[in-house]
């Protein structure tokens, strides 16, 4: 268990002064310059080292994603961004370092905008954020007035600019390439890959796209060192994370903890446990909307990070704990997750454009029992045909939950069916 | 999502006012010289923010603020799901979450509230044209679920009771204070946190403790691999 | 070069090629809907989805993949894809079936019907059955104007109407709005498409959503005939396919000519065809107490013989029109010669093109594919977008394969090229005058190109000023070893072709305007025009005799004396010389109306009753004596290259030009010809461009 004095988010409850001088007070900005002194390459191997791995979803190592970025400036601007279009079902963490904790991000910029050779970083927050994105604004004109962002910034030697920049509700400008087209004035429409940002990114210049959380933690770490990130957690899953659990637990909360604790542990520590006792528990959806469910059962004693989580046929996604008690009637819940994947398609490419639609129509069918049993095994290969066909990974994400429920939940589906029809006396007729 | 159209009735005309315009300017210089469409969705969105909808005036006159060919402009404002294309509430357009997160903890009976006390259909003004609301996707506080967002505030952790109120509340033209409506601390666990109770995180003695770059250089052997 | 497998054959590729090429150079048939080698790479119909070996384990889109971006086996063997393996099969097969869930089964009543690249496609990729319950999409159709019609319940978000539009005619008017399954393919709030090219996006729309609107329900692909054929609405000689049913033109679609057209042609080009019905001269006529009545060869050939009985040769004269063929034209020549009459132009809007110069000073000299070698444009007097609109989007292709950075100037009228360029001035004193940091820049450039229009020529000093453009490409480096980019843009299709014949005044002879003037003082008794009806009939004096010759009833016709009724280019097979000097031939769709014959059998006939019979007796004759007087118009579809000595002698004529600003050698595009004024949708698509110009200037 995580103590408090290793927590790097010390102010995600809001409870004190988010501004300059709480952050200072709560160590951030210390030693930045110091830091940057230490050079490029300095930074880049100790977040390497750190063992850090993304926290947008993917989980792609920080560290090397940074050294992507090309060592000589060809005469293109380099940029960073920063992906703060929270918007995976379930997932409420970035919401709390904006609002609450803004200037580790602000820290962040500069010391990993400086390490892949950007003087500007532009932060995108999904444009429901708006008071995040105001309080964030007023940290970084706070860093601007005390002259730890601009010209010189922290009195460096390095200009660092950072803009807030922001959405308007589409789920898909979490995808980074989606993002970028966003932030460049267009619909959010994923590119196509390679080139890779790192190459080809925002205005066609070299650029990173990383989430809040992975910007957010990188000053804490090379503050206390990488050993003292990379000793929390387990090989390759190393770190502390914020979870954010929602749904049927009886007291739901985002907080701070080691990476790899157990499903139980967490639970009981930090929300009460389940709603009518961990017999009630039906299911856990453990890494936001896109990842499979996985049956109550199993997920006890899983350990709660990329690895553990794999292990149970799932994934650590985002961190996000969506938890189902057995009021819940899980293809409804599937069902509703297919009408947002279905929403939030940009309908650029056929199989999830025309899929999503396909998929949560048979789903609703399903919530009623309103279908033939044959459909199941169709349903799956449907979501077999988008899977793995599509330009970005919203295709996947929107296949992943069905074979999810399919995989755990087919005899409630097919009872549901058997049901409907002795009810309409289809199985007479 | 359906499909999205421009209001068949709109205005001759769309102007900021002279705050936004001054803010205007200032946002399109964010962004590197001849990339100023970038600006298109903050300026689309302080425009909704100032009339309350995004109009076909509205579309053009950004357009031509940043270079832009208008039908790239309408492609935005019909993508993006946050602008609204038709005229809400004059007191609340109530955009409620409705997403399996926020679904699992009663979004459905705020639904059956707006539809009740607002209007049968989504984007449809209530009769005296106060109100209106719409069913979105997960507008991020699950932890917080169920939760609706009105104008730039967010309710949270609302029951039938507090969330009937919090329409009371903007009826009367006292709206209360956004947030959870239970007396919890935004995101921590209701009735206390469990983590972040060491005074001396905030005591400033914190500053300068961990310093560890300055006392050695890490060797690469005493970190995990990656 | 790089190695590749494809299905088991290892083939050399450029590196930079995409998979799909690759897969095509090894002979494996790769499907696509999204993906057009003329525009750029979309990846979002999934269609051409191939498996790649060592790659993840999912299939990957060739279109968007470059060879070089695939990883060589553990030993650096060669990377394997695969075309025809279960994977891809079964990525094929769901992609189709996604395409087809919620496009409508309606293709009994589709316009692309038997031509559908879905319905091919659904056929040869696709699987038989459908296992889709639900309710199928219903997209409204949406108002592009009066060409492109639309169900766009149809379309499958391919976008190659957007990209068209945006990248290569250059028009933002298009785009897909919403998101999700309710995109939808739209113009700003309906408007109608405002490009001359916007036809293209019929042939490109892989599926039945854009097709003709003039076209709608005439006819199935599968009764036409077709027939390969050369455009002559403007100069360049596009390559076109006129598909006819019996006796009538049905449609004009572009064909493959790299060098001129790629596979684009204007709207001009493509929607004249009900303009080959109309106004249509189906008998000879013979005007007798000022109405012109219906009459028979014999008494209209007798009623001009009469006339040249009460002449003398020194007042004939004959006029060649802008849609005449090579071949007439050389007819009428040799019956003026034997008429003894020196009084024939051929450049009936007067333009001061002559051959005395030599062939380089009146054609596109680098050619119009050359527009992509040049790395800096002057246009001179010259508004190509409406010229010559498949040329302008050349130019503007070049533009875009520079990243925006080839340079060029405009000396003329400030109009939209659909590309950005630096306007200089209007006139000649700009050209003469060249500010400095221009000139440097044209002088830095290896193959600078100067493009003169026929604006300027028109003048009475359009010599001066043509000499002055000659100068200027000279002084710039425009002419050299290998590189000659003196390039003047025609707008009639049978201009070089007349000058190349000589159809010019001979010794002594009026031109053009010598004929009006001497018609109009009586000194002009008989007037042959072949196909003539823009020099300004209306200026003839009441004595003069007018004979037409030609297809359509318009200025010509109204003022003639004897209507001899001729073939139109779909009518007939006829060579014509583009603006490069490219020698290309029409060939014979469909017969002419009626009485109506090809040209050079009229005149040949004529020539007879004249008593002057022409040496030859059917058109291989008359090519043959053609040719062995002009042996360069043998060398069909090629464009020779030309001594560009009569550059420099161009450059030496001098003489002053006036400063008046240059003025435009089109007024309305849609209305150029006889043909195209007799157009219900040339009219139209007239009517509409002028509102919308309103509009604008509001």
């Amino acid at each position: 268990m995580l103590q408090d004095k290793d927590r790097i988010f010390t102010n995600i409850y809001g409870r004190h002064d988010w501004g300059l001088q709480g952050a200072l007070k709560r160590g951030q900005w210390d030693g930045t310059k110091d830091i940057l002194a230490k050079g490029r390459d300095w930074i880049v191997k100790e977040m390497q080292a750190s063992g850090l791995r993304g926290r947008g979803g993917a989980g792609f190592p920080t560290g090397l994603k940074w050294s992507f970025m090309p060592k000589q400036n060809d005469g293109r601007p380099h940029y960073l961004v920063v992906n703060a279009d929270e918007s995976e079902p379930g997932t409420c963490k970035d919401r709390e370092i904006l609002r609450h904790d803004p200037h580790h991000l602000v820290e962040g910029c500069l010391l990993a905008g400086f390490a892949m050779g950007a003087h500007t970083a532009y932060i995108y927050v999904r444009g429901e954020f708006m008071r995040e994105r105001e309080r964030l604004q007023a940290a970084i004109d706070q860093a601007y007035d005390a002259g730890l962002l601009g010209k010189n910034a922290c009195g460096s030697g390095w200009d660092m600019d950072v803009f807030v920049h922001h959405g308007a509700g589409a789920y898909i400008c979490g995808e980074e390439t989606a993002l970028l087209e966003s932030l460049e004035g267009k619909k959010g429409q994923p590119r196509l890959k390679p080139p890779f940002p790192a190459n080809v990114g925002l205005y066609g210049c070299p650029t990173t796209v990383n989430n809040v959380e992975s910007i957010a933690v990188a000053p804490t770490i090379l503050r206390r060192g990488a050993s003292w990130f990379a000793g929390f957690g387990r090989q390759n899953n190393a770190g502390t994370k914020l979870f954010c659990v929602s749904g049927h637990v009886n007291k739901p909360a985002t907080f701070e903890e080691e990476m790899g604790v157990s499903f139980q542990e967490l639970i009981d520590k930090h929300c009460g446990g389940i709603r009518g006792g961990w017999d009630n528990l039906l299911a856990v959806i453990p890494g936001g909307s896109s990842v499979p469910m996985v049956p109550g059962a199993q997920i006890k004693d899983a350990l709660m990070d990329f690895d553990g989580l794999r292990a149970v046929g799932s994934s650590l996604g985002t961190a996000a704990v969506i938890v189902m008690d057995k009021s819940t009637d899980p293809i409804k819940a599937i069902a509703r997750l297919s009408a947002f994947y279905k929403h939030e398609s940009c309908g650029q490419c056929t199989p999830c454009r025309e899929g999503t639609g396909w998929m949560w129509r048979v789903m609703e069918r399903l919530v009623k029992g309103q279908a033939d049993k044959s459909e199941i095994d169709m349903l799956l290969q449907v979501t077999k045909q988008v899977e793995g066909h599509t330009i970005c990974a919203l295709g996947d994400a929107a296949a992943w939950p069905i074979q999810g429920l399919m995989k755990n939940f087919r005899h409630v589906v097919e009872e549901r069916i058997d049901a409907y029809q002795a009810a309409h006396k289809v199985a007479a007729e | 999502m359906s499909v999205r159209r421009l209001h068949p009735e709109q205005p001759e005309s769309f102007a900021f006012n002279a705050e936004n315009a001054e803010w205007a300017q200032k946002v399109i210089k964010r962004y590197p010289e001849g990339k100023q469409m970038s600006a298109v969705i903050p300026l689309l969105m302080r425009a909704q923010e100032q009339d309350g909808w995004i109009t076909k005036p509205c579309i053009e006159t950004i357009a031509d603020m940043l270079g832009m060919a208008y039908i790239r402009v309408l492609e935005v404002a019909t993508f993006y799901t946050q602008f609204q294309l038709a005229p809400v509430g004059k007191k609340a357009h109530v955009q409620v979450c409705g997403t399996t997160p926020c679904m699992l903890r009663g979004a459905e009976e705020i639904l059956k509230i707006c539809k009740n006390r607002i209007a049968h259909h989504a984007h449809e003004l209530s009769s005296d044209g106060d109100f209106s609301w719409e069913e979105v996707e997960c507008a991020g506080g699950c932890v917080n679920a169920p939760m609706v967002t009105i104008g730039k505030d967010t309710y949270e952790d609302l029951t039938v009771e507090t969330f009937n109120a919090v329409l009371d509340g903007f009826a009367a033209g006292n709206p209360p204070k956004p947030g959870p409506q239970n007396g919890r601390q935004f995101a921590a666990a209701e009735g206390g946190e469990t983590t972040l109770l060491d005074p001396s995180l905030y005591d400033g003695s914190v500053i300068g403790k961990y310093r560890a770059f300055d006392r050695e250089e890490p060797k690469p052997e005493d970190a995990k691999p990656a | 070069m790089a190695k590749l497998i494809v299905d088991g054959v290892e083939i050399d590729v450029a590196p930079e090629a995409t998979l799909l090429q690759a897969c095509e150079q090894a002979g494996a048939e790769v499907p696509r809907f999204c993906f057009h080698e003329r525009l750029s790479v979309a990846g979002n119909c999934r269609m051409c989805l191939v498996e790649v070996k060592g790659g993840p384990p999912k299939p990957t889109a060739s279109c968007a993949m470059n060879v070089r971006d695939l990883r060589p086996g553990p030993n650096g063997e060669p990377p394997v894809v695969l075309t025809k393996s279960p994977m891809v099969k079964k990525a094929r097969e769901g992609v189709m079936e996604f395409l087809l869930i919620n496009h409508p089964l309606d293709c009994p009543i589709c316009d692309q019907g038997g031509e559908c690249d879905l319905q091919d496609q659904a056929i040869a990729y696709g699987v038989s059955g459908s296992r889709f319950q639900e309710n199928k999409r219903a997209v409204e159709d949406k108002y592009l104007g009066p060409l492109v019609k639309t169900s766009m319940t149809r379309c499958i978000h391919c976008t190659r109407c957007v990209r068209f539009t945006t990248e290569v005619a250059g028009v933002t008017d298009m785009g897909l709005i919403s998101r999700g399954e309710d995109a939808e393919i739209t113009t700003y709030l309906e408007k109608a498409l405002s490009s001359e090219l916007q036809g293209n996006v019929i042939d490109l729309c892989p599926v039945g959503a854009l097709t003709s609107k003039p076209y709608a329900y005439h006819a199935r692909p599968w009764e036409l005939t077709k027939t390969e054929s050369i455009d002559v609405m403007d100069a360049l000689g596009s390559a076109i396919r006129v598909d006819s049913r019996g006796r009538e033109v049905m449609r004009v679609l572009p064909r493959l000519n790299e060098e001129v057209n790629e596979e684009w042609i204007s709207d001009k080009t493509r929607f004249i065809w009900d303009g080959l019905r109309t106004q249509r001269l189906d008998r000879p006529y013979v005007r007798e107490n000022g109405r012109l009545r219906a009459a028979t060869w014999a008494e209209a050939f007798g009623a001009i013989k009469a006339k040249l009985g009460s002449t003398t040769a020194a007042k004939i004269g004959a006029i060649g029109g802008d849609l005449a063929s090579v071949e007439e034209l050389y007819a009428l020549k040799g019956l003026m010669a034997a008429l003894g009459s020196s009084n024939l132009d051929a450049r009936q809007d007067g333009t001061k093109l002559h051959p005395k110069f030599g062939r380089a000073s009146y054609t596109f000299n680098p050619g119009i594919a050359g527009i992509e070698q040049a790395d800096a444009i002057l246009i001179v007097g010259s508004d190509p977008r409406h010229e010559a609109a498949v040329l302008n989007a050349r130019i503007r292709k070049s533009w875009r394969q520079s990243g925006g950075k080839l340079p060029i100037f405009v000396i003329g009228q400030p109009l939209d090229l659909t590309y950005p360029y630096t306007y200089l001035g209007a006139g000649a004193e700009t050209l003469a005058n060249l500010e400095a940091s221009v000139a440097d820049k044209l002088n830095a450039a290896q193959k600078p190109l100067v493009i003169v229009g026929q604006g300027p020529l028109l003048r009475h000093d359009g010599e001066a000023v043509l000499s002055l453009a000659a100068k200027v490409a000279v002084e710039i480096g425009a002419v050299k070893d290998g590189w000659n980019g003196f390039a003047v843009l025609h707008t009639a299709a049978s201009r070089v072709g007349g000058l190349d014949v000589g159809f010019v005044p001979g010794q002594g002879g009026l031109d053009v305007a010598g004929m009006i003037d001497a018609s109009a003082k009586g000194n002009l008794d008989l007037l042959f025009l072949l196909g003539a009806d823009e020099f300004g009939a209306q200026h003839l004096g009441e004595k003069t005799f007018v004979v037409y010759i030609g297809s359509h009833g318009d200025t010509g016709a109204h003022r003639a004396d004897v209507i001899l009724p001729g073939a139109a280019y779909t009518e007939k097979s006829g060579t014509y010389v583009n603006t490069e000097g490219r020698v290309q031939m029409t060939n014979r769709a469909v017969f002419a109306p009626g009485e109506a014959r090809e040209d050079w059998a009229v005149l040949r006939a004529l020539s007879d009753v004249l008593g002057k019979k022409l040496p030859f007796d059917s058109l291989t004759q008359l090519r043959a004596k053609l040719y062995a007087e002009l042996p360069h118009l043998a060398a069909l579809d090629t464009a020779p290259v030309n001594d560009a000595e009569a550059v420099a002698k161009l450059a030496s004529v001098g003489g002053a030009a006036r400063s008046e600003p240059f003025d435009l050698a089109v007024g309305d595009f849609y209305l150029t010809n006889p043909i195209a004024r007799a157009s219900k949708i040339m009219a139209e698509c007239s009517a509409l461009a002028a509102s919308m110009h309103e509009a604008a200037a509001e």
